[in-house]
C-alpha cells in the first residue's frame, strides 16, 4: 500500500495599504506599472523601509497559531534572475524567520488532526509578466513587485489531497478573521505550491518529492496531487523513479507538467541583507497584539454549538467564513427569533442568492436587521415561508426592504378562518370525486387540497390554518 | 575552488569571465574560502551569530501610501516599454 506525504506551501498577501518596504500603494488592478515606485524598481541608491503593520500581521498569525515569534528576525536575499524581479533578488527571510513552529488543527472524517506549520516569514511578491500583449516580446507590470507577503510552511503531515484542502481553508478562513488578507484567490492573494511523495507504508524513508507551483484554488489543489499522487504511483509501480523537481499545474488538461526551469539549480544563495537591520519584538508589542485578538474559528465553533444549539455540521459552515459568522449574529439579535430558524435562512437561501450573484460574504446586499424583520414577518404568519423566500430574492435584487414589498404587493398572508373557511367548502365542493376517493382510503391527497387552496389564494393563505380546516372538514366527511 | 565552479557561480550571478581571467578568480576565490576554513576552526558557541555589523535595530514605518504615479518618468530611462509596460525579450515558461 502507498502513502502519500504532503506538504503545502502557502503565499498570503498582508493587506496592508503600502507595499512592504515602500510607500507605494497595494491596489489591485491599477494601471500598469503606475504603482511600482523607485524602491519596487531596484533602481540604484534606493533603500527599503519595513512597514510595521507586516509585522504586526505576521505577530497576528504567529500567535494565532501558537507559534513562537521571534525575538530578533532578520531579512535575506533571495538571488536569481527574472524580468518581474527588478532588483535581481527577492527580499525574504531564511534564517530567524518572524514565527516559527506553531500548528493548527483540522477537522476530517470526524477527527481531529494537528497539522504543524514549520514556520511563517516575510517577504515582497514579484512583479507580473504577461506573455500574450506581444508577439515575440513579454511586458512586465511591476504593480504588484513588493506586495507584502507571508509564506506559511506546513510540515510534511497532510496525507491526502481531501486533507489537504481542508488544512489550506482552514488558513483561508483564519487569515481573513484575523483579517490579515482578503484571501482572495481569484487576484492571487492567497495561492499555493504543494510538495507531494509517496512511499510504501512500511518504508521509514520519505519518497523523492515533487514541487506543484502556485496553485491558486482548492479544487485545483486537490486535483493537481491526485494526478501527482497517481503519476507517482505509476512511475514507482513500472520501476522507474520519481525524480525532484518543480511541475506546473495544468486546469485545462487536469494534468502536471515538469516547468521549464528558471533557475536551474534552485541555488538562490541567500545571504541577509545589509540594506536591513534586524527587526526586534519585544513583548510588550507581543502583548499588545495579543489583547486585541479577535476571537477565531475554533472558539466560534464551540460557541455557536453550544450557545445557539447549532448542529455542528451547520455551525462549520457558518463560522468558516467570519462575515457569514457575523451575519448570522447580527441578524439574531432582535425580535427572539429562533437560532436555527435563521441558521437554515442564510445557509440555504442567503448562500444560494450569494452564489447565483457572486457576491462574497462582506458585501451582501441585505443588511442582516432586513432579513430580521423578514423572518418576524414569517414567525408572525403575516407571510409565508415560500412568500419570503420570494420576498427575499427582491429584497437581494433591488434593495428593498420586507415591509416596502409586502405593502406594494399584497404579499400579506391570508390568515383571517372565516375567509379560508368559504375558500376550503369551495375547493372540497369543486373537486368532489377526489373528495369521494379520500374518503375510500386515498389520503395521500391531502396535499392535493392544500395545493388547490394556495391556487385559489395565490400562495398567500396560511399553511397552517388551511390545514387546520381541511383535516377538519375532511375527517367530519369521513 | 576548480574552474567548473568558478563558471557555475559566474553564471547564477550573470557575471561573464573570459578565459583568461579564469585562473586568477578562481584561485582568489580560493583563498578567500581558505581564510573562511580558518575562521571556521575557531569555536563560536557561546557567541549569537551576528546578522548586522551594526548594532541597531530596524526602524519600522507607518503603512500609509505616499508614493504618487511617476512611471513617466521612470520609463525615461528604459529603452523598451510599450503601453505602460517595461518590453522584454519573450521569456515563456
Amino acid at each position: 500500500m502507498w502513502e502519500t506525504i504532503i506538504g503545502l506551501e502557502v503565499h498570503t498577501q498582508l493587506r496592508t495599504k503600502s507595499k512592504i518596504f515602500s510607500s507605494a500603494s497595494t491596489d489591485f488592478g491599477s494601471e500598469q506599472n503606475t504603482q511600482a515606485c523607485a524602491i519596487d524598481l531596484g533602481l540604484p541608491g534606493v533603500l527599503p523601509v519595513l512597514n510595521k503593520d507586516v509585522v504586526f500581521m505576521a505577530i497576528k498569525f504567529g500567535l494565532a497559531i501558537n507559534g513562537k515569534i521571534a525575538k530578533k528576525s532578520i531579512f535575506a536575499r533571495k538571488n536569481y534572475f527574472y524580468p518581474d524581479l527588478p532588483k535581481g533578488y527577492q527580499i525574504s527571510q531564511y534564517e530567524l524567520p518572524i514565527v516559527e513552529s506553531g500548528s493548527i488543527n483540522i477537522f476530517h472524517k470526524d477527527k481531529s488532526k494537528k497539522i504543524g506549520i514549520t514556520r511563517a516569514h516575510l517577504e515582497e511578491d514579484a512583479g507580473k509578466s504577461v506573455h500574450d500583449l506581444f508577439d515575440d516580446k513579454s511586458a512586465i507590470d511591476l504593480n504588484r513587485a513588493g506586495t507584502p507577503l507571508i509564506e506559511i510552511v506546513s510540515e510534511p503531515d497532510i496525507r491526502s489531497a481531501e486533507e489537504a484542502v481542508i488544512y489550506l481553508k482552514k488558513l483561508h478562513s483564519l487569515v481573513r478573521y484575523l483579517e490579515i488578507s482578503d484571501g482572495n484567490m481569484e487576484q492571487g492573494s492567497f495561492r499555493c505550491d504543494a510538495n507531494v511523495s509517496v512511499k510504501k507504508n512500511t518504508d521509514k524513508k520519505l519518497g523523492i518529492r515533487a514541487e506543484i507551483k502556485n496553485i491558486n484554488s482548492f479544487k485545483f489543489v486537490e486535483n493537481a496531487i491526485n494526478f501527482e499522487v497517481n503519476r507517482q504511483i505509476n512511475l514507482l509501480e513500472n520501476g522507474n523513479s520519481v525524480i525532484q523537481e518543480t511541475r506546473l499545474y495544468d486546469p485545462i488538461k487536469n494534468e502536471t507538467r515538469p516547468m521549464r526551469s528558471k533557475e536551474e539549480a534552485n541555488d538562490y544563495r541567500y545571504f541577509p541583507d545589509p540594506d536591513l537591520l534586524p527587526v526586534v519584538i519585544d513583548s510588550s508589542m507581543i502583548e499588545k497584539i495579543k489583547s486585541d485578538m479577535p476571537e477565531l474559528p475554533d472558539k466560534r465553533l464551540e460557541r455557536f454549538i453550544k450557545s445557539y444549539k447549532l448542529s455542528e455540521y451547520d455551525a462549520n459552515i457558518l463560522i468558516a467564513d467570519k462575515f457569514l459568522a457575523n451575519y448570522f449574529e447580527e441578524t439574531l439579535k432582535a425580535n427572539n427569533l429562533e437560532s436555527k430558524i435563521v441558521a437554515n435562512w442564510i445557509i440555504t437561501e442567503i448562500l444560494a442568492l450569494a452564489k447565483k450573484s457572486n457576491i462574497d460574504t462582506e458585501n451582501f446586499p441585505v443588511e442582516p436587521n432586513n432579513l430580521n424583520e423578514l423572518l418576524v414577518f414569517v414567525k408572525d404568519d403575516i407571510i409565508s415561508s415560500k412568500q419570503a423566500k420570494e420576498i427575499l430574492q427582491r429584497m437581494w435584487l433591488k434593495g428593498e426592504k420586507a415591509n416596502t414589498i409586502i405593502e406594494k404587493e399584497g404579499f400579506q398572508q391570508i390568515s383571517d378562518s372565516t375567509e379560508l373557511d368559504k375558500i376550503v367548502e369551495n375547493v372540497l365542493k369543486n373537486n368532489y370525486k377526489s373528495v369521494e376517493e379520500y374518503m375510500s382510503g386515498k389520503t395521500k391527497l391531502f396535499g392535493f387540497f392544500v395545493g388547490q387552496v394556495m391556487k385559489e389564494t395565490e400562495g398567500k393563505a396560511n399553511p397552517k390554518i388551511v390545514n387546520e380546516l381541511l383535516r377538519g372538514k375532511l375527517d367530519k366527511k369521513c | 575552488m576548480d574552474k567548473k565552479t568558478t563558471l557555475k557561480i559566474a553564471d547564477l550571478a550573470k557575471i561573464e569571465i573570459s578565459n583568461n581571467e579564469l585562473e586568477e578568480i578562481a584561485s582568489n576565490l580560493t583563498k578567500i574560502l581558505k581564510l573562511v576554513d580558518e575562521m571556521n576552526t575557531i569555536s563560536t558557541d557561546n557567541i549569537e551569530p551576528m546578522a548586522h555589523p551594526l548594532n541597531f535595530t530596524q526602524r519600522l514605518r507607518k503603512d500609509e501610501v505616499l508614493e504618487n504615479n511617476q512611471r513617466n518618468e521612470f520609463q525615461k530611462n528604459c529603452k523598451y516599454t510599450d503601453d505602460g509596460y517595461y518590453i522584454v525579450p519573450k521569456i515563456i515558461d
